[in-house]
């Protein structure tokens, strides 16, 4: 079998459950803030600014913002793979993604900690 | 009555690019819908240096599938009356054109031949035959009756992408026919094949060859099936 060295885990199997795994924890994470916004009649700035002081909640979306970001690696991986059929130019694209990716959870992790 | 059609050209002795002919065919006296493949066979007698595969006329070959009205389809069951005119007649895409309508098949057989179409087990044979429970047998329909006519796999992008890659519909809903027989006991070794990023799960599940297969097969629901195997075999 040919490993993938830029594919998430070498092998199409891995790369597959990994993204199912982390659309089904986005999921639960929009539905559950959905439902939380709509179960607080009084719902506000501060309201929300509370929620995001519990440590479960950073976790959660911490949580949340790993999954988008595996689930976009192996989404961009595919397309590039499919369209950018130079091996410099694709590598070039893969290396802007991760690091818009890292740069991405970084400030995430930034901003969930100055709550 | 009249049909109009637009057919591709290109003979690669004389022609430097493919190129969309005209034809105009009178229908014999009496006709008011025949079917697309005779409609083309009438062109030919116009016109005897087109080109195309043909042969049972009854939807079971399979040789005579092609691009109308872009749309992957075979001629010999598709009436005229249902397609828009100008009837646009093209070779199914992303295979290599010989000629005209005539493409070269050999990657599309070679991932057949890839998955190892064809029963294996090790075991001793019993003195008659395997048999199988009817509940068993339930288990190849709509798998079995693939005719291998290429619709599904070349109106796949993921298989347009990587054709030296992707396996494509029709090579995998084959594979998963062996993988739910329950006579065949080289599961394992079959799923062994799929591991890679491309063969397999290359399919994003857009379904085109469920919309197109000219048989109603569904290559979609084998491949997720061949994926859940996978899972109980791989995790």
């Amino acid at each position: 079998m040919v490993k993938q060295v830029t594919s998430l885990g070498g092998s199409g199997l891995s790369d597959w459950l990994w993204q199912r795994v982390s659309a089904v924890i986005v999921a639960a994470y929009l539905i559950f803030l959905v439902a939380m916004i709509l179960s607080h009649s009084d719902f506000s700035y501060a309201v929300w600014q509370g929620w995001f002081e519990h440590l479960g909640m950073k976790i959660f979306t911490l949580l949340a913002l790993f999954s988008i970001v595996l689930h976009a690696w192996v989404g961009m991986w595919t397309v590039a793979t499919d369209y950018i059929k130079c091996y410099v130019v694709r590598m070039g694209f893969l290396v802007l993604i991760f690091i818009g990716f890292f740069a991405w959870i970084i400030w995430g992790i930034q901003i969930l900690w100055s709550v | 009555m009249q049909v109009k059609l637009s057919i591709y050209r290109f003979d690669p002795e004389k022609d430097k690019k493919p190129y969309m002919k005209d034809y105009t065919i009178e229908l014999p006296k009496g006709e008011h819908d025949i079917m697309l493949l005779s409609a083309i066979l009438l062109v030919k007698e116009q016109d005897p240096t087109l080109s195309l595969r043909h042969s049972c006329r009854e939807g079971v070959c399979g040789s005579d599938a092609m691009n109308v009205n872009g749309k992957n389809l075979l001629s010999c069951i598709t009436p005229i009356s249902t397609l828009k005119q100008p009837i646009k007649v093209r070779p199914i895409p992303s295979l290599p054109v010989i000629r005209d309508l005539i493409v070269d098949m050999t990657q599309f057989y070679h991932h057949y031949e890839k998955v190892e179409p064809y029963l294996q087990n090790d075991n001793r044979p019993p003195v008659k035959e395997r048999l199988q429970s009817p509940e068993e047998r339930a288990k190849l329909d709509g798998l079995y009756e693939c005719i291998l006519c290429a619709c599904c796999t070349t109106a796949c992008p993921s298989f347009w992408w990587n054709p030296d890659k992707f396996l494509g519909p029709a090579a995998l809903l084959q594979a998963y026919r062996f993988i739910a027989d329950s006579r065949d006991d080289a599961t394992e070794k079959r799923l062994d094949i799929f591991e890679d990023a491309y063969s397999l799960y290359r399919c994003r599940g857009i379904m085109n060859c469920v919309d197109v297969c000219p048989k109603g097969l569904n290559p979609t629901q084998a491949i997720a099936k061949i994926r859940t195997e996978m899972l109980g075999d791989g995790t």
